[in-house]
Parts: structure tokens; C-alpha cells; sequence
């Protein structure tokens, strides 16, 4: 299930990704879940993609957060307890800290505006399912909320919470410790401010011309699905 | 605070938008101040309890990132927004509070602005006015602000006035048409008072205004259907029958639509049809460029949904006065560059980034004469199945259906507005103008739109003239009769007649078959997209507006449409300097080059381009910043859905300075730059469509209206020679500020060509970063010494008209269709169009872009100012690998030369520049890597 609010806007891209991926990805409306909770129970996975809900205009995917705390807070803790993977893609990553899911918070980038750049993110041994033995990924970033804040980053290293970090010079916002992406105790609830998703083909690359091809995103998006399968 | 409580909220850390703002400060002239604090604020009308506070704080404040207090500050400044400017933030509290179980209360948002340093109260004063708050849509205090909450239970007064136009003489007339801001002529007011005269009655307010939108230049084009004739008597073709004369002589078979609806069409690939538009929104976004430019994305992406295609890009070209012009020397009335240049990319971001589609090409431009007459261009394109886009039109019994957002006073009479020169007072009287876009409801419309295919008979955006505009236009020739009484609000209190003429932003109206009307509601709900039944369609040709049961407006639609005269102008046609010209003096060309390079009009965009998300959709296979550092520029972009094997390109072709020399060869030049733009990224020649977007002076001046014929003939004469057809185009006229001083500030003559393209395989792509050290590089097209309107004469202080602009040149479509072949071979390693700064900065872009090192020991002219830095058109310089010059030479045709290689040393070196590359790069980002 890629679960799109009003004003996501890289469903589609997820879809495509999960596809490729191997799965039968569908994408669901928030206020179809809400009406039914129980279409959670007929799905192995769920992302919640990125864009702008509610124009972000209380703070990056709050008004979401409430709307699936006070929706379907239960369903979504029974879905994760269960293990089924869940991706928390940009505003997806916000939407999650902002239910508890996961920990920390994601503030105004350093710059103090939106920016559009590639990244080379790391996956450092952790519990997450979706970066297990996972190889440098390149991908890009389009956010003006994505410094991660955390008041104990090296504690969190340390219980194998930290997915994902921006390669040594590329963090783009100065998140705390290169933080680029954060899982739940569980290791399956995965959220990262990057977009694996818009490199899934060689060509999407910046420098596919000069044959510098490599660092798919689509491999993240595999481990995902292998797993929502193989559980 | 009677009876109403408020919360301010604070980053615990700093909050990145104070250095920003202290850096404008100080470039506003207000060096007292050292620091900017900044905090939101959230006002509600009524007395919270302590639970009801602790809620609302756990909603709105992030321990970790915030901090929020109920307590009313001391001092500072603070702003909010002036009453029935639409406040998305508050209505989002609201929703928030609904969320959680507490009951509806007003709410209203505003900022808060703490300056430190040794700031007094005229300091405070200059802060606010000259940054910290747009007085066309926000208000501010020293101190606390008393909030402004939005009236939820006004009435409106349904009265209609007539205006009696029937016995007034010509200076009565005249005055009628200032007093209500109709800018119409004294012959179109002739023709409504005649009008009305047979009629045997006198208009009503509704009417009158619904005239003057329909009959706006910038709904009409008056200017460009005019007849015209130069002083000597000789008559001119109407302007739009010459580019309509173009594109049909063209006969161009990938062609579907062109000057008709809301976008041109075309079909490149078996299946399939692309819209394109581009728009302007000069008028609005140079007195709120946040707004201005952001609804002038939203409006052209609605264009393209007008036109019953799926938008997948956004395109935009911004022209600004310099960034450090003096803040003293401003004209009174107008906003300084640099906060017009922050606000309207902050505008274009905004909506783009939002409505989740690619920014992709563009361009910015600085010159003093863009000063106080700022230019925002913003294109999309569209796809769509072949055939879905052709709509039988409205039919008898068909329902007037609007959707998307609801109706305010937004933007009430922008389309006369946009066609009237700006005075010191038109921020004051234009502020009902400006509209405010809501990016998510258009997004919620996109969606929708595509699951509406076939249950609608014609569609059309709500843009200038809001329904006035889109009903009238649709009702054309069928009749319509619609009641105000029915249009969702966003505020209860509006008249009929703002009911009809706002411009309240991303509303379409569509003509709905009754048997189908049930489906697409049932679709919009789920969607969430308000959809509403207005009236009919009715078939007896006349346009009724009413409010319940009092008819507003009543209407031939005849009249509407056709009884405007056709308006009768003179035009002076320039007479450029052409022919041969001495070289000009090059005693440094390695200073000229870095000055070149650092030039704000060539040097990187990339500050610009990081704002935009053009990687949404992951479509972009050539995107505008590509190479080694991801820091070069790309000609064009081409975009390519992931699973498909074709893409489009896009390119942009614009010069002003040229514009100003010579505006025939202007035309040329810029239909030109766009073509290779396209062909270089690997582009099919064949399959070039154009879009024309002029940005002129008041074109009632004949030698303005001279320059305006002469680019037109230039743009007809570059499409005959390309065999790229016009399929669409906007002209946006009376871009002239008359300053305090009585002086006329009028734009640069400024066309825009959007030249959209097709690409037989995306994954054949090329771009202009060198690729390695050995390679040779290859000049193709002819050089001559034309300096007039070129950037080595801006960077020289040379007069513009210091020589020819550069002429066209015959031999160009035969050698773009055979660079186009070698492209295709995948053998060509780089490809760079030579544009402004010639041979010299073609070739350092190109080595800055791959971070290698480039020879330049072959000039193309015996000159080497004119070998350097002369811009003649159609030329390229490839980049192909030793063993493939001969066939690559013997591929592309006689002009090709050898001219140099790629090398390893990190150095540029041509006749008289030998650099390290490290300096070209300073130079081009101003060292911001």
C-alpha cells in the first residue's frame, strides 16, 4: 500500500519503485483508510510517500500525523508489530516521527530553504530490514525540512536505529551525525529524507552520460519487498 | 487581546531564516540592525482554556525543534495579513483542532520580527516596509499586532447599479473608463454605448467590467489582431494572421492544434499528444512577487489541463533588475530587485514543488530596465492520449459545472490590470489583484482531471476574468445561464458581480452532460475536489448572469466576443545597424573571459536551480545542472518516462540586448538559439514546435509597435526556415512604469521562445561536460565579427548598437539535421551551443562542467576578439574522440574545424588566455561551491 494525503506527490514514483521491485503496489487515498481501517489488514507493506500534505502548512506532515494518530493509531501499531515493513519516504519520514513511530524530528534545513541535490548515502550495520548489506545508494534530496534532530544521535548508533547516512561531504542540511534515515527498535519502520525512488534506471543518474551509472536505489526497495514477502 | 488569546512560536535553535533576512536588511540600507529573531504566531478569536491551549500547543509546537508561549510579547514588529487575504495557515489550525475534538474558533496567523542592534523606531519603520512586510496583502505594527479575523456571517448586497453610457460624450466616457479601471479606448467605448443604444436600455456594473475583461488586451490581444499601417501608408498583416500564415504554410504533420484553446498540441510518438504553454505574469509579480509569480505557475499549469492534457513540467524564465541596485535610486512604488528576485523564486518553488511536478527550463536575466517592470515567464507541458483532447464543446442542456477551490475577492480585475502601465499607486489600488495560489487543490485537480476523461463536453481554466472569462468564453455561440447565488465561497459577503470577476485561483469550469454529472461528482468527492452545477448551457446565445432570481448581466455572446473594434495603430519600423563591422579592441581577452563567466546573466544558476525539485516523476534524463560537479548547465533538458524509450526536449532561446539593436534578427536569433538548445541535448530537428511569449513596451507608441513588427517578422521567417511551427503564444504588452520623475521605465523588447522537441531515444542523450583528456573538439556553423547587443559589449561598457546582432544564418537546418544523425550514433562524447560569450565561454562551460582542461589553438576568424567572443548563430563545438574526427567531420559538413582538444592539465588556453580552471570555475559559481 503506498498511502497517498492530499498533496503527496511522489506516489506514483514509489508505485513505479515497488513494482519494479516486485511487488503489486496500489496506491490508497488517506481518507480511504480512514473510512476503513481495515484495508491495512490486506497488505505486507506500506509507504507513506512524500510531497506536501496539507501544504505542509502546520509543519512538515503534522496535520497527517494527527489525521493517522487519531484515525487508525491502533491499526497502523498493529501492522508494525505484526513486522510488516513500512517506508516513511521525505514527508512520509516527517509524518512518522510525527506519530512516534519513530525517533527524532526533522527541522528547516541549514540553509533555511528547499533544496534539489544528489546524495551518496551510507547504510551503517543497524536492525532495519530495508538496508540490510545494502551498497552505497545515490539519489536525490528535494526538501526544505530535512535536518535531523535527535538529542542523543550516537545513542540511537548504538541501538542500531541508524539506517542510513549521508556520505562522508554530502550531507546537505546538517542533519545530526550525517543522519539521512532512522528505523524503529524493530528494525521493519524505516523513514530517510532522500528519494531512492527517483533513481530506479541508470539513465535517472545526473552523470548516466559520462558512464557513471551505479548506487540504484531500487536495491533498497528490493529488500523491502523480499522481506514483506518472506514474512 | 479583547477576550482572544495568542501563540508564539520559536525555534530552540536558530532559525534559519535570520541570517537571510539580516542580509537583506543590510542591503536595504538598515546597517543598525545586527540580528533578526523571527517567531510565527497564531491568533484565536476567543479565550482558550488550559486544556483546550495544551492541545493546540502539542499540535503545533515540536519539543524538540520548538518552543511556544501564550504570553503577548514586548516590542518587536509584527505582521499579518490584511483582511480577504486568504490565510491557508489558519484554516489548517482550524482543521487541526477539528481534528482533535475542539470546537470551531476564529483563527488567524501572523510573524513576529524581533531586531537587535542599536534599532529606533524609523529603523523599526524601514524594516517593515522595506522587508518585512508587503503592504499589498499584509499589515504591520511596532509591536504586538491586533489580529484581523475573517467575517464568517457578512451578507452581501445583491443590488446591481447601472451605469447609464448612452448620451455620455467622448471626455465622460473617457472618465468612466479610469474611474472603474476598464482601460478600454474611446472607440470600443463608442461601441458599447452604441450597443446598448439599439439595446434600449443602459448596462449594468456587472456588465460593464465583464466588457472590459473580455475586451482586455490581455484577454483580446488587441494589439496583436490590430490593423496596422506605417507612416508612409503601407499596411502590415495583422500580427497573429502572420504567425497563424507561418505555421500553416509549415503544414508541419505532427501538428494537432495551434492558436486555438488554451495550449498548442501536438503529437510526436504513435498515441500520444504533448500540450505546451507559456504564460506571463510580469504585472502581478512586480508588486508581490511571492504571489505573482506563484499563481502565474499555477495559471499556466491549468492551461495545459484546460487543454485536456496531464501537466508533467514546469518551465520558467525570470528577467530582474540588478541585485545591487542602489535602494535610494528606485523609482517610488517599486519593490528593490533583490526582494523581487527572492520572492518570485520563492513563488515558483513554492508552487511547483508543491503541485509535484519538475521546474525544468528557464533562464533568469538581470538589466536596469527590468528594474520596475520585473518579467515572470512560466511554461508547462502536458500529455494526453491522441484523440482525448478533441471536445465536441458545450452542448444545449449541458451543466456549467465549476471545480476545485472556492470563490474570494482574490484578484478582482486582474486581467485590466495586467493591460494598464503601473504607476507609484498601483500597489495601492491593484492590491485586490493580487491572487494568492493554493498548489494542493490544483494537485487534488490534476488527479481528478484524469479520471474525468469523457464525462465532460468542453473544459477551460478560471485565469484572468475568472468565470466572466471561462463561462463567457465557453458560451460563446451556445448561450449560458449561470446563478452567483450557487458558487462556493471561501467567505460569506461577496456581490454578484465579484462573484463573476475574481480571480480567485484553481477553479475550472467544464460543460457536464446532465446523464454524466452524477459520476464525475461522485469522483471529485473522493478526491476530495469541491465540484459545484452553476447553470446550463442554454442555446439561445445569450450569456445570463443572475443571483437568484435578479438577473445581473444579460449578453449577446456575439457582441461579447466580436463587437469589439478592431483597433487601428501605427508603427515606426526600426532600422537596425547590419552588414560588416570593425572588430573591437580585445587587449585581455583572459580578463574578458573571467568577466564573461562571472557576468550574473551567464554566470551559474545553480542557486536558482536547487530551489526547484526537477527530479519529481523521475522523468529527467537531461536535467539543468549536469557534469562532473553537477554544476554545468545543460543546453536543454529532456524528459523521458522511466518505462518509455523516447522523451521530449525543451529549450529556451531569449536575448533583449538584441532586442533592443535589432528586433527582427532578435527573433531569429532567439527562434535559433531555442532549435539548438534542443538539437544539442540530441533532439529530432523535424520535430520542433515553438511558443512565442512577447514582453513589450506600450505598444501605442508606433516605434514600440515597430519593433513588435519587426520580431514578428523575424520569428515567421526563423519557423519557414526550421520548419518548427508556432503552436501557441502570449503577448503581454504596457510593461512601462511611469516613475514620480514623469520618465516612461519600459521593459527591453523581450520574446521568449520555448522550443519543445522531440527525442527518438532517451537514452541517447548528450551533454556538454568534457569527458576526457585526448578528445578533440569541433567547431560546426560560421563565425562573424557581430557585437551588436553582445555580452562582450555589456562587459566592455560598448555601446549595444556597436555592431550587427548576429544574422541568420541559411545554412542552419541542414547542418542541425546533421549534427541530429551524428548525435544519434552515441559517438559524440559532449555538445554545447555557442551562445552568449561566443567560442570562449562555450568552451570553458564545457571544461568547468567535465572539471578538464581545454586547447584552444584554431580561431574561426582571423580576429581573435571575433574568434573568442562574436556570437554568431547556429554554431555548436563538439567534443568526439581521435579516431572518430574524420567521420565526424565528413558527418556534420563543410563549416566543421578542428579548433582544439580536451587536456588533462587543468588549464584553459586559447589566443591570449591561459587559465587555471580553478579560476573559470570562481568566476562562473562566484565561488559558492
Amino acid at each position: 500500500m503506498v498511502l497517498a494525503a492530499p498533496g503527496t506527490n511522489r506516489d506514483h514514483d514509489v508505485a513505479f519503485a515497488l513494482d519494479l521491485a516486485g511487488a503489486d503496489s496500489r496506491i490508497t487515498l488517506l481518507a480511504e483508510l480512514l473510512a476503513t481501517p481495515a484495508l491495512l489488514d490486506d497488505v505486507q507493506l506500506l509507504v507513506v510517500a512524500g510531497g506536501f500534505s496539507y501544504a505542509d502548512a502546520l509543519g512538515a506532515g503534522r496535520m497527517w500525523s494527527l489525521a493517522l494518530t487519531h484515525g487508525v493509531g491502533d491499526a497502523l501499531q498493529r501492522f508494525v508489530a505484526a513486522g510488516h515493513p513500512v517506508l516513511g519516504i521525505c514527508n512520509g519520514f516527517q509524518v512518522l516521527t510525527g506519530t512516534h513511530l519513530l525517533p527524532g524530528s526533522l527541522a528547516h534545513n541549514e540553509s533555511g530553504h528547499f533544496q534539489c541535490e544528489w546524495v551518496r548515502l551510507e547504510a551503517p550495520t543497524s536492525r532495519c530490514v530495508w538496508t540490510e548489506g545494502l551498497d552505497p545508494v545515490e539519489c536525490p534530496i528535494a526538501h526544505g525540512e530535512g535536518r535531523y534532530v535527535h538529542p542523543d544521535a550516537a545513542g540511537l548508533a548504538g541501538a542500531g536505529q541508524v539506517a542510513l547516512r549521508y556520505a562522508p561531504g554530502h550531507n546537505p542540511n546538517g542533519s545530526a551525525a550525517d543522519i539521512a534515515g532512522v528505523c524503529d527498535p524493530s528494525g521493519v519502520v524505516l523513514g530517510l529524507m532522500p528519494h531512492p525512488e527517483n533513481h530506479v534506471i541508470a539513465r535517472q543518474h545526473p552523470r548516466h552520460t559520462r558512464g557513471r551509472a551505479g548506487g540504484l536505489g531500487l536495491a533498497l526497495f528490493e529488500r523491502g519487498v523480499r522481506y514483506a514477502k518472506e514474512h | 487581546m479583547g477576550g482572544g488569546a495568542r501563540l508564539t512560536i520559536r525555534t530552540v535553535a536558530a532559525d534559519p531564516r535570520s541570517a537571510g533576512l539580516l542580509a537583506d536588511a543590510h542591503a536595504l540600507g538598515v546597517h543598525s540592525v545586527t540580528a533578526i529573531d523571527v517567531a510565527d504566531v497564531v491568533f484565536f478569536a476567543e479565550e482558550l482554556p488550559p486544556a483546550a491551549q495544551a492541545a493546540i500547543e502539542a499540535v503545533l509546537v515540536d519539543p524538540l525543534l520548538q518552543q511556544g508561549s501564550w504570553e503577548v510579547p514586548v516590542g518587536g514588529v509584527e505582521t499579518a495579513l490584511l483582511p480577504g487575504v486568504t490565510d491557508p495557515a489558519a484554516t489548517a489550525v482550524q482543521l487541526a483542532m477539528a481534528t482533535i475534538g475542539l470546537p470551531h474558533v476564529g483563527v488567524a496567523t501572523g510573524a513576529r520580527f524581533e531586531p537587535h542592534g542599536d534599532v529606533n523606531a524609523a529603523d523599526r519603520a524601514a524594516l517593515a516596509h522595506r522587508l518585512l512586510a508587503n503592504d499589498v496583502i499584509e499589515r504591520w505594527a511596532d509591536g504586538p499586532i491586533e489580529p484581523h479575523f475573517v467575517d464568517e456571517h457578512a451578507t452581501a448586497d445583491h443590488s446591481v447599479d447601472h451605469v447609464d453610457v448612452r448620451d455620455l460624450d467622448d471626455e465622460a466616457l473617457q472618465a468612466l473608463s479610469r474611474e472603474r479601471g476598464l482601460s478600454l479606448d474611446l472607440a470600443e467605448l463608442h461601441a458599447v454605448a452604441a450597443h446598448f443604444r439599439t439595446a434600449g436600455r443602459a448596462p449594468t456594473d456587472v456588465e460593464l467590467e465583464t466588457l472590459a475583461q473580455t475586451w482586455s488586451e490581455h484577454c483580446s490581444h488587441k494589439t496583436f489582431r490590430a490593423r496596422i499601417t506605417t507612416p508612409d501608408g503601407t499596411e502590415v498583416t495583422p500580427l497573429l494572421r502572420q504567425l497563424r500564415a507561418a505555421t500553416d504554410a509549415i503544414n508541419a504533420p505532427f501538428l494537432r492544434s495551434a492558436f486555438v484553446g488554451n495550449a498548442g498540441i501536438v503529437s510526436f510518438s504513435e498515441g500520444r499528444t504533448l500540450a505546451v504553454k507559456a504564460e506571463t505574469h510580469n504585472h502581478p509579480s512586480a508588486i508581490e512577487p511571492f504571489g505573482g509569480a506563484n499563481t502565474g505557475v499555477g495559471g499556466v499549469i491549468r492551461d495545459v489541463m484546460g487543454a485536456a492534457h496531464h501537466p508533467i513540467a514546469v518551465t520558467d524564465i525570470l528577467c530582474f533588475g540588478p541585485t545591487d541596485t542602489d535602494p535610494e535610486g528606485l523609482p517610488d512604488g517599486v519593490l528593490h530587485p533583490r526582494l523581487v528576485e527572492r520572492g518570485v523564486i520563492e513563488g515558483v518553488a513554492d508552487y511547483g514543488n508543491k503541485i509535484g511536478l519538475p521546474t525544468v527550463a528557464g533562464a533568469v536575466l538581470y538589466d536596469p530596465g527590468y528594474t520596475a517592470n520585473p518579467l515572470v515567464y512560466a511554461g508547462c507541458i502536458g500529455v494526453a492520449r491522441e484523440g482525448d483532447w478533441e471536445l465536441p464543446g458545450p452542448q444545449p442542456g449541458d451543466l456549467v459545472v465549476v471545480l476545485g477551490g472556492r470563490t474570494g475577492r482574490d484578484g478582482l480585475r486582474g486581467a485590466t490590470f495586467s493591460s494598464a502601465t503601473m504607476d507609484a499607486t498601483t500597489g495601492d489600488v491593484a492590491g485586490a489583484s493580487v491572487q494568492i495560489g493554493d498548489p494542493i487543490t490544483e494537485k487534488l485537480l490534476i488527479d481528478v482531471l484524469q479520471e474525468c476523461i469523457g464525462l465532460y463536453t468542453a473544459i477551460t481554466d478560471c485565469g484572468a476574468g475568472g468565470l466572466s472569462s471561462a463561462v463567457g468564453e465557453m458560451a460563446e455561440g451556445v448561450g449560458a445561464d449561470v446563478d452567483m447565488a450557487l458558487a462556493p465561497l471561501k467567505y460569506p459577503g461577496l456581490r454578484p458581480w465579484e462573484i463573476w470577476l475574481s480571480e480567485a485561483q484553481e477553479r475550472m469550469v467544464m460543460a457536464v452532460p446532465p446523464e454524466q454529472w452524477g459520476t464525475l461528482d461522485e469522483r471529485c468527492r473522493r478526491r476530495g475536489v469541491e465540484a459545484t452545477v452553476l447553470g446550463t448551457f442554454t442555446g439561445d446565445g445569450l450569456l445570463r448572469v443572475r443571483a437568484g432570481d435578479l438577473t445581473v448581466l444579460e449578453l449577446d455572446t456575439h457582441f461579447l466576443h466580436d463587437g469589439r473594434p478592431q483597433r487601428s495603430m501605427v508603427a515606426e519600423l526600426p532600422s537596425p545597424p547590419r552588414g560588416a563591422a570593425e572588430p573591437p579592441a580585445c587587449p585581455d581577452p583572459a580578463a574578458t573571459l573571467l568577466a564573461l563567466l562571472a557576468h550574473p546573466n551567464i554566470a551559474s544558476k545553480e542557486r536558482v536551480v536547487r530551489r526547484y525539485d526537477h527530479e519529481i516523476r523521475g522523468t529527467s534524463v537531461v536535467r539543468p545542472l549536469v557534469g562532473a560537479a553537477h554544476d554545468g548547465h545543460a543546453d536543454g533538458v529532456v524528459l523521458a518516462e522511466p518505462a518509455e524509450r523516447h522523451g521530449v526536449a525543451l529549450g529556451i532561446g531569449v536575448n533583449p540586448w538584441y532586442g533592443i539593436v535589432d528586433p527582427e534578427h532578435m527573433a531569429h536569433a532567439v527562434v535559433d538559439e531555442a532549435i539548438r538548445n534542443v538539437v544539442a541535448v540530441g533532439a529530432d530537428p523535424a520535430k520542433v514546435a515553438l511558443l512565442d511569449n512577447f514582453s513589450w513596451g506600450d505598444p501605442r507608441r508606433p516605434s514600440t509597435l515597430g519593433e513588435l513588427v519587426a520580431a514578428v517578422q523575424g520569428c515567421c521567417d526563423a519557423a519557414a526556415a526550421h520548419a518548427a511551427p508556432f503552436v501557441s503564444g502570449k503577448d503581454s504588452l504596457n510593461n512601462e512604469y511611469l516613475g514620480s520623475d514623469g520618465q516612461r521605465h519600459a521593459v527591453p523588447p523581450t520574446l521568449v521562445i520555448t522550443a519543445m522537441a522531440h527525442v527518438p531515444d532517451a537514452d541517447q542523450v548528450v551533454t556538454p561536460d568534457l569527458k576526457g583528456a585526448g578528445n578533440l573538439l569541433v567547431l560546426l556553423g560560421r563565425t562573424h565579427t557581430e557585437f551588436g547587443g553582445s555580452h562582450f559589449a555589456l562587459v566592455h561598457d560598448l555601446p549595444l548598437e556597436c555592431g550587427p546582432v548576429p544574422a541568420p544564418d541559411p545554412d542552419a537546418p541542414a547542418r542541425y539535421r546533421a549534427l541530429h544523425a551524428a548525435l544519434a550514433t552515441g559517438r559524440v562524447r559532449a555538445c554545447h551551443d555557442l551562445s552568449e560569450g561566443g567560442l570562449a565561454v562555450a568552451s570553458a562551460e564545457m571544461a568547468i562542467a567535465g572539471r578538464l582542461g581545454v586547447r584552444i589553438d584554431t580561431l574561426p576568424h582571423a580576429d581573435i576578439a571575433t574568434g573568442l567572443f562574436a556570437e554568431s548563430n547556429s554554431r555548436f563545438l563538439c567534443e568526439v574522440a581521435p579516431g572518430d574526427v574524420d567521420w565526424f567531420l565528413g558527418a556534420v559538413g563543410g563549416t566543421a574545424l578542428v579548433v582544439g582538444r580536451v587536456t588533462g592539465d587543468g588549464r584553459l588556453t586559447m589566443p591570449g588566455v591561459d587559465l587555471p580552471l580553478e579560476a573559470a570555475v570562481t568566476a562562473f559559481t562566484g565561488g559558492h561551491r
